[in-house]
């Protein structure tokens, strides 16, 4: 059965709580900050989309220079405090920490960044100064991370910045996408209200591109126009019994129980999610976590396959969610219009396709799991209509752009989910960046706040081992 | 194979005695450090009587580790000397097998010294340190330091102590000197039969950054301290070498101070000429209970090596330590990195290109780094080795430019090249 409310909310709250809690004491994090080695041009810093400068901050937290830590990590990601609690980091700053290769625990790097730019969003530090007006305005789609995170460097620069949003809260998925035991409402709030501080940002929200605002409109009232729209829902199955009801969108559910509250969200009893990817994990996990007493996770794959990383697979399984490898959703069998079961084809992995991963091929075995509900999280799909109406050049409804987010449209640039199909937020922020360095060059504006990302003066270069810098990002 | 110790003929289990200071103080403290196996104690230095201050230590810290220095204003022991006579006398009959010496600073005259000296002796002691060293409080009354500061000064202190004394006389020495030297000769000429080193160094140990006073703080004020534990190591084992190498001074015997925190520290000090060794600040961090692995690891290192003595390695690296001139200059080495124990951190790079000579190379990868080093380039300064997080992986391969001895004399003779890097 399908139904709300199945948990007191002390059991909301323990089963919600912050899954990687924060630095108890100075003390505490103190003892990891000095542990970092302060390598030079540090593997963490290449493998961070945004290319903190980390051994500098950690070092800051060392010095107690927690200001200047937390102006080190803002400079580089607006996002920061969020980064650090989001981010799959063992797959990017602490899977690149040299400790790893002593086989010693990483360092804490999320940890200690959430440990210096916590304190900056709650003391409110006004660590950034608007420059004067240069008259200029560009208008953003989407309060997402990329949206942003361009309107902060580009306020940053004098730049006069609208932000139209559908929704009626800012910080995209960062608010409606993100389990919740990551990030609370009332932090993605302070984020948004901290990254606005700054001035020079008007968000109007409740507007939306192609329904109340149009990009024509748009290009001729501004100078320049950023779309950070991100991606849509998940794709359909396309298999028999998807308009059963039970059967809902992965981002949709999600949505509510980020919006609404968990003891407002129905949840079944019996759950199957379809997918593996990131959104499939939180689906399962956060139906686990309202209560469901069985959730199965569907893959087409293998545990050599999948999509999410080992870190993200361990919550679910710790959670108490099944994994079915090699085998794939075939029909959702109802009655009276509910879902009862799910039938899956077993699967076997055939030859590597374009991704270079093994297909898998449908065997002709099946099997049926008897579940109230199903979630489909097979990865979401791109805003193709909105994408092709107004004439923008794209792959599969991905926005393409050249260098610095430029779009085939005369002053259109875009960056983020919209672009690269859905990856994760410190990528969003890196493209807002890039966004705005577009920006700014388009008008014509020199960027001298668009912190280098990834800073190859710091690199002494002799002649014969210059990096190569077609590698790095500027 | 014993740690067993002959100082004098002041006999002890094993050479780690307890440095004069609060751990020395009185007789429930002595008593638990005898128990827990100390060699021996130097009491808490006897003399007339004082008043301390309440606050009294601070302490410097470095990346983490708490108390790397450490720094304190304290006087001479500030309890009445009957008491401090009698708990010796219990405490000795209790250990009769350990050393007991008493550290003293008498007021600035011969007839206090004699007195005080008496008064020690017939607790059955069995050596007397005489405490030149204390560096603040004392030295404004012309006591301590001012006395060890000044060679003659000591001299004719010693004079008047060896006039008295029937028991073995240590002369601790204060490093508070541009050389230990001159008050060392003086005081052996005047016929002090041992000498201890060192005793704390003058020292500002930092500064409250919201109220602007150094530490400790005292009622908005500070003083001068005395600097000692892990971080005066170094300068304890330069002081205690030259008083090994001096023909004068070499010929008694010293007991080694400063910096003592593991029997590694102490096999070192004993390298350079120490028959026992005193701590302080370890035992005032740790507790007495570090005495276990400081006997432990200095036994097993003996074995190792095949020493059944301590006098089988006391003083052997005395020799090795030459003058610059001596050196020879056709001995070169260069690093090398152990690829398979890299982790690629770039801190052996940063050193050598931004404070040596560029002779580490970068071959840029993502994430990591690949660090090779420039043989040609490398003088072989060793900056890479000591930064390297990593035992063992940068090594420096033995690479002379010519086979023979060469010194710095022969080197200007032969009229070679200079500043050739
Ligand atoms: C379930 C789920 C879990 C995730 N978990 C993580 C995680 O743990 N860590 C991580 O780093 N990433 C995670 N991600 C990915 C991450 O959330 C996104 O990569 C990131 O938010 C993308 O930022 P964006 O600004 O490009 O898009 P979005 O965050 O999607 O922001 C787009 C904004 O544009 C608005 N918008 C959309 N269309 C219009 C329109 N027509 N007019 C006006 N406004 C519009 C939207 O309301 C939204 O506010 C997750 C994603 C999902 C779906
Ligand atoms: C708190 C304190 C008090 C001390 N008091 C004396 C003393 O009364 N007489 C003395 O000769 N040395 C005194 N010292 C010096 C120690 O005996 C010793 O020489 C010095 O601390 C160096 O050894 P360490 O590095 O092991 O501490 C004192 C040291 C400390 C820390």
């Amino acid at each position: 059965m399908i139904t709300n409310n199945r948990l007191t909310g002390d059991q909301y709250a323990v089963n919600f709580a912050d899954i990687h809690p924060p630095f108890e004491t100075h003390d505490a994090a103190l003892v990891e900050a000095d542990r970092c080695l302060f390598c030079y041009d540090a593997p963490c810093m290449k493998m961070c989309p945004t290319s903190i400068n980390i051994p500098k901050f950690i070092k800051q937290i060392s010095t107690e220079n927690i200001k200047g830590s937390a102006t080190t990590i803002f400079s580089s990601n607006i996002f920061g405090a969020g980064c650090g609690k989001v981010c799959p980091v063992e797959k990017l700053c602490e899977g690149a920490c040299v400790y790893n290769l002593m086989d010693e625990e990483a360092i804490p790097i999320a940890k200690l960044q959430r440990y210096a730019t916590e304190r900056a969003i709650h003391d409110k530090w006004p660590l950034f100064k608007r420059k004067p007006s240069t008259g200029k305005k560009v208008a953003i789609i989407g309060a997402g991370p990329a949206g942003l995170s361009c309107a902060h460097v580009l306020s940053r620069e004098g730049i006069d910045v609208t932000i139209y949003e559908k929704e009626s809260k800012g910080g995209g998925l960062m608010t409606y996408g993100i389990a919740a035991y990551k990030v609370t409402p009332e932090f993605c709030n302070d984020e948004v209200e901290y990254i606005l501080s700054i001035g020079g940002i008007r968000v109007k929200y409740n507007r939306e591109l192609g329904k109340n605002v149009s990009l024509e409109k748009l290009q001729s009232k501004y100078d320049a126009v950023y779309l950070g729209m991100g991606v849509g829902l998940t794709r359909t199955l396309a298999i028999k019994g998807e308009e059963l009801e039970g059967v809902v969108d992965a981002i949709d559910f999600i949505y509510q129980l980020r919006d609404k509250g968990f003891s407002s969200v129905p949840v079944g009893d019996k759950v199957a999610v379809i997918g593996l990817g990131m959104t499939a994990i939180d689906a399962a996990t956060q139906a686990k976590r309202l209560g469901a007493s069985e959730v199965s996770i569907v893959y087409r794959r293998t545990h050599a396959e999948m999509p999410c990383t080992q870190h993200e697979l361990d919550i679910a399984l710790l959670d108490g969610c099944k994994i079915n490898w090699l085998s794939a959703p075939k029909e959702i069998l109802g009655k009276r219009g509910k879902v009862t079961g799910l039938v899956c084809s077993v699967m076997e992995l055939g030859k590597p396709d374009a991704s270079e991963r093994r297909s898998p091929v449908e065997t002709n075995e099946t099997f049926t799991i008897e579940v109230d509900m199903v979630i489909k999280a097979t990865g979401q799909i791109p805003f193709v209509d909105l994408v092709m109406q107004n004439g923008l050049e794209n792959d599969k409804g991905k926005v393409r752009i050249s260098d610095n987010g430029r779009t085939n449209l005369a002053k259109v640039f875009a960056g983020g989910d919209c672009v690269n199909g859905g990856k994760e937020v410190v990528d969003a922020v890196q493209a807002g960046k890039d966004g705005a360095r577009g920006i700014l060059e388009f008008l014509g504006i020199p960027a001298s706040n668009v912190e280098p990302t990834y800073n190859a003066s710091t690199v002494s270069p002799q002649k014969g081992n210059l990096p190569d810098i077609k590698l790095l990002r500027l | 194979m014993s740690l067993a110790t002959n100082f004098l003929g002041i006999h002890s289990p094993n050479p780690y005695w307890l440095a004069s200071a609060p751990p020395t103080d009185k007789k429930i403290n002595v008593l638990r450090a005898l128990e827990a196996g100390w060699g021996g104690i130097v009491w808490k230095t006897l003399g007339s009587q004082v008043k301390n201050v309440s606050s009294r230590y601070s302490a410097v810290n470095f990346n983490g580790t708490r108390v790397m220095g450490f720094n304190n204003i304290e006087l001479i022991s500030d309890r009445p000397l009957d008491i401090n006579l009698k708990e010796i006398r219990e405490v000795l009959k209790e250990f009769p097998d350990r050393a007991m010496i008493v550290s003293l600073m008498a007021d600035n005259d011969r007839k206090s010294w004699h007195e005080l000296i008496k008064k020690v002796e017939d607790t059955g002691a069995h050596g007397l340190e005489l405490n030149f060293g204390c560096p603040h409080g004392m030295t404004e009354r012309g006591m301590g330091a001012a006395v060890g500061q000044d060679p003659e000064i000591a001299r004719m202190v010693v004079e008047w102590v060896m006039e008295a004394a029937t028991i073995p006389v240590i002369t601790k020495l204060t490093p508070n000197v541009h050389s230990v030297v001159p008050a060392g000769k003086a005081v052996v000429e005047a016929g002090t039969n041992a000498l201890s080193l060192i005793n704390t160094i003058q020292s500002v140990t930092g500064i409250d950054l919201d109220t602007f006073v150094p530490n400790p703080y005292v009622a908005g004020k500070s003083v001068f301290g005395g600097y000692c534990g892990p971080a005066v190591k170094p300068i304890a084992l330069k002081f205690l070498a030259t008083i090994s190498q001096n023909p004068v001074t070499r010929k008694v015997p010293v007991s080694g101070i400063g910096g003592i925190s593991t029997w590694k520290d102490a096999v070192e000090f004993m390298l350079l000429g120490s028959t026992s060794v005193q701590v302080c600040t370890a035992a005032m961090k740790h507790g007495f209970r570090i005495i276990e692995d400081l006997c432990d690891g200095m036994r097993n290192w003996m074995e190792e090596k095949g020493f059944e003595t301590t006098t089988d390695f006391i003083g052997k690296s005395v020799p090795t330590l030459t003058q610059w001139e001596d050196l020879d200059i056709n001995y070169h080495h260069i690093a090398n990195i152990n690829q398979d124990k890299c982790i690629h951190c770039g801190l052996c790079y940063i050193a050598c290109e931004d404070a040596s000579h560029q002779s580490i190379a970068l071959e840029y990868g993502k994430p990591y780094n690949k660090y090779t080093i420039k043989e040609e380039e490398c003088v072989g300064c060793n900056l890479c080795q000591l930064i390297c997080p990593v035992t063992n992986c940068i090594t420096m391969v033995e690479h002379r430019v010519a086979p023979e001895y060469l010194n710095w004399k022969d080197y200007q003779q032969l009229g070679l090249p200079l500043n050739d890097h």
